[in-house]
């Protein structure tokens, strides 16, 4: 393949990649922002979420876009609520010692994964996507009459590939949106500040952490029902979206969102750009390398406002 | 004389119970156990990536053991399964197979597929001295990297797979080929014995494309397949199996080279799934073909009633659980020689487990029949690896349809090795 249109795939590849990461990983620096609670059993959230959506979907009739659009309301509330019940029963319990919550939540992923494994089994199932269209997308080139369009062989992406895309911007615009114009997001953003000073004001700050951990974890199953019909659910997918989620916060800076999400649309695409080029195992190097660049010489990550 | 005859007796009566507490507990009853079930370890993939597998592997042992149980058993001896998951993980595997030996007192180990999970656990079933009879595929076993107490009777091994599908793909495909392959050791057998066998057929093989088996996105991997690809070889395995063939097809479009396909990309799958339409015309390597053929021969027909399978090679009881039909015979083939070889070496307990061995070395053909309903296969004691037909099917109008079986001629090569020279 010519480089113009491999490196045209290569990005749409990388956006997917990026548009779901961005929603996972915001997730992720939600909690630890607001709470400084290290989620290790975020990514298996993001597995509940595709494994509800499943669920959902299967139990659904007629065509695949209401299944879709149920699992896609269900899936995020259904975790959400598990996981504010978890924060509620566990965590608040440990008065969200960090050492301590770190190996309670490590707990709750092994509980989730085997639990699921127990119910749901260990098969990879698909979700049916909405809608599906192939689109070939063409190049420019010199032509003996001038500029010319043809359709180089295997540049293409499919429709739903573009609606996750879209979908994660309206999400993220949306928890911008959240955060920064509604009083929960004032609420939120006072708890992050100070809590005890939030909490002699008359915050609910043990509600808002029940709240903000649900929200966390309601956002990765969002991005795993985005995922879902593209990729398979099944009970082990949680572990490189952990991964991939912390190596973006890491870079990002902890806890802050703009930094995640740029961290993410930046690891996303040259995730894509270097899997497609080279190898994705080189991809995955290089992304770890950059985490300990950075842990090394900017320890709050490049947007974090104080030391980790 | 009596003096020296008692205090013989005594120290030779406390040498005796001595020797006794210190004997396996299977010798204790060796004289009376003729009762007692054959116990037969199964290493089963339950958990981890290879769990479609497993499901099915179980469900083939189980409807082989009922078969031999209600016909008597082995030597007048009912045969119990003992499974044990080994979460599609080399080391856990050799961790089943120590278990089955001491824990278990099982007679044999049986069972598993994947590759590594093989390779890890067969030195450990040689070092126990249990008798290992693997369902796999890999050429592990014939190459000479394992042990006496490993066969592979009930399926063939991939050299020999692959190296009879080339003169086809050769012949009708096109001779420039791509290959995209899982990056272990099954995957490496076919690039290793396909690239091989390809070149002695006038063809090459423009690039190799290894992925990680646990990947779950493959978009990003296409771009390396060559302009000038004639034939697309593609065999993944894996949970993300159905992505990865229908990523394929969107990548490809309507403009995609030809497709030989090893079927494990599409085990367990439905090929009717939304994305697969593009598959029609494209072709496949079966072990056994999963839609029932207009010649199914009266084996196969009892053979899919026992396991539960319908005609296009799902589960009777919900046809959203398509089968691993092209790999599971193997496990019912393995079982009827384990019957086989015990019967005819007079298997009595595990000090037979040497005799055991030698009585399937001796074994050479096999012919088509219920016990093999495969097809007929020829086993080669040296190499401790059976051979048989191949099938190619073609997609056509959504069913897989068998359009060209191989000779068993086809899928021979020269021995590499001579497990019988090593000793026990």
């Amino acid at each position: 393949m010519e480089l113009g249109p491999y490196l045209l795939l290569a990005t749409l590849e990388g956006a997917v990649t990026a548009a779901v990461l961005a929603l996972t990983a915001s997730g992720l620096a939600l909690v630890f922002g607001v709470m400084r609670v290290v989620n290790v059993a975020h990514g298996e959230f993001f597995m509940l979420g595709a494994v509800i959506a499943w669920w959902v979907a299967s139990h659904i009739g007629g065509a695949p876009v209401w299944g879709f659009t149920a699992a896609l309301v269900l899936a995020p509330l259904i975790v959400g609520a598990i996981a504010a019940a978890a924060d509620m029963t566990v965590l608040k319990r440990l008065d969200y010692d960090p050492e301590r919550t770190i190996v309670a939540t490590i707990g709750l992923l092994y509980i989730l994964q085997q639990a699921t494994l127990m119910t749901y089994g260990p098969d990879a199932r698909p979700v049916e996507p909405p809608f599906n269209q192939r689109l070939a997308l063409p190049w420019i080139e010199w032509t003996e009459t001038g500029l010319g369009l043809y359709w180089p062989w295997g540049l293409s992406t499919t429709s739903y590939k573009l609606a996750v895309i879209g979908a994660a911007v309206v999400v993220l615009l949306g928890i911008w949106a959240l955060m920064t114009r509604t009083r929960i997001g004032l609420l939120m953003r006072a708890t992050q500040l100070d809590r005890d000073m939030a909490l002699a004001f008359g915050i609910p700050v043990e509600r808002v952490y029940a709240l903000v951990f649900g929200l966390g974890a309601a956002l990765a199953a969002l991005a795993a029902v985005l995922i879902v019909p593209i990729q398979q659910a099944h009970y082990l997918m949680g572990h490189d979206p952990l991964l991939l989620s912390f190596i973006v916060v890491i870079i990002g800076g902890l806890g802050s969102l703009p930094g995640t999400i740029l961290a993410a649309i930046f690891i996303g695409l040259t995730d894509g750009i270097i899997s497609v080029f080279f190898s994705p195992t080189l991809a995955k190097i290089l992304a770890t390398l950059l985490v300990a660049l950075v842990l090394v010489f900017r320890p709050q990550g490049l947007f974090g406002t104080r030391a980790a | 004389m009596t003096d020296k005859t008692n205090a013989l007796t005594r120290r030779g009566a406390l040498k005796t119970l001595g020797a006794a507490a210190s004997l396996p507990l299977w010798a204790r009853y060796a004289s009376a156990q003729s009762a007692e079930p054959i116990k037969i370890g199964f290493q089963v993939h339950r958990t981890g990536i290879g769990a479609a597998y497993g499901r099915w592997y179980d469900r083939t042992t189980q409807a082989a053991v009922a078969m031999i149980n209600e016909a008597g058993g082995i030597n007048g001896r009912p045969v119990e399964i003992i499974a044990e998951d080994d979460g599609t993980d080399a080391k856990r595997g050799a961790e089943v197979v120590e278990k089955f030996a001491t824990q278990h007192n099982c007679d044999i180990a049986f069972g598993t597929l994947f590759s590594h999970v093989v390779i890890g656990s067969a030195p450990r079933a040689g070092e126990l001295k249990i008798p290992y009879f693997v369902v796999s595929e890999g050429h592990h076993v014939a190459s000479g990297m394992l042990n006496r107490y490993t066969l592979q009777p009930g399926i063939t091994d991939v050299k020999s797979q692959v190296q009879a599908m080339a003169p086809f793909v050769a012949e009708n495909l096109g001779k420039k080929v791509t290959m995209v392959f899982p990056d272990f050791a099954f995957g490496h057998d076919h690039r290793d014995y396909f690239t091989a066998a390809i070149e002695a057929n006038g063809g090459e093989v423009l690039e190799h494309i290894a992925i990680p088996p646990t990947e779950t996105s493959f978009t990003k991997y296409f771009p390396k397949i060559p302009r000038d690809t004639e034939v697309l070889y593609h065999v993944m395995v894996g949970p993300a199996v159905l992505t990865f063939v229908k990523e394929l097809g969107e990548f490809f479009g309507p403009n995609g080279p030809q497709m030989f396909g090893f079927i494990d990309s599409l085990e367990a799958v439905n090929i009717g799934s939304p994305g697969l339409e593009f598959l029609e015309g494209s072709y496949f390597w079966e072990g056994m073909p999963h839609h029932a053929q207009d010649d199914q021969s009266e084996f196969e027909t009892i053979y899919r009633e026992k396991v539960g399978v319908d005609a296009r090679g799902a589960s009777i009881s919900d046809p959203k659980d398509v089968s691993t039909y092209a790999h599971m015979f193997g496990c019912w083939e393995t079982l009827h020689v384990v019957k086989a070889g015990m019967e005819a070496a007079g298997y009595s307990g595990p000090q037979d487990r040497a005799a055991l061995i030698e009585a399937v070395e001796a074994m050479t053909d096999m012919p088509e029949s219920l016990e093999h309903p495969q097809g007929a296969k020829v086993f080669n004691g040296k190499t401790h690896q059976v051979f048989g037909h191949q099938y190619i099917t073609q997609v056509q109008d959504g069913m897989l349809k068998k359009v060209h079986t191989t000779s068993i001629e086809d899928t021979l090569y020269p021995d590499e090795v001579d497990y019988t020279t090593q000793s026990f």
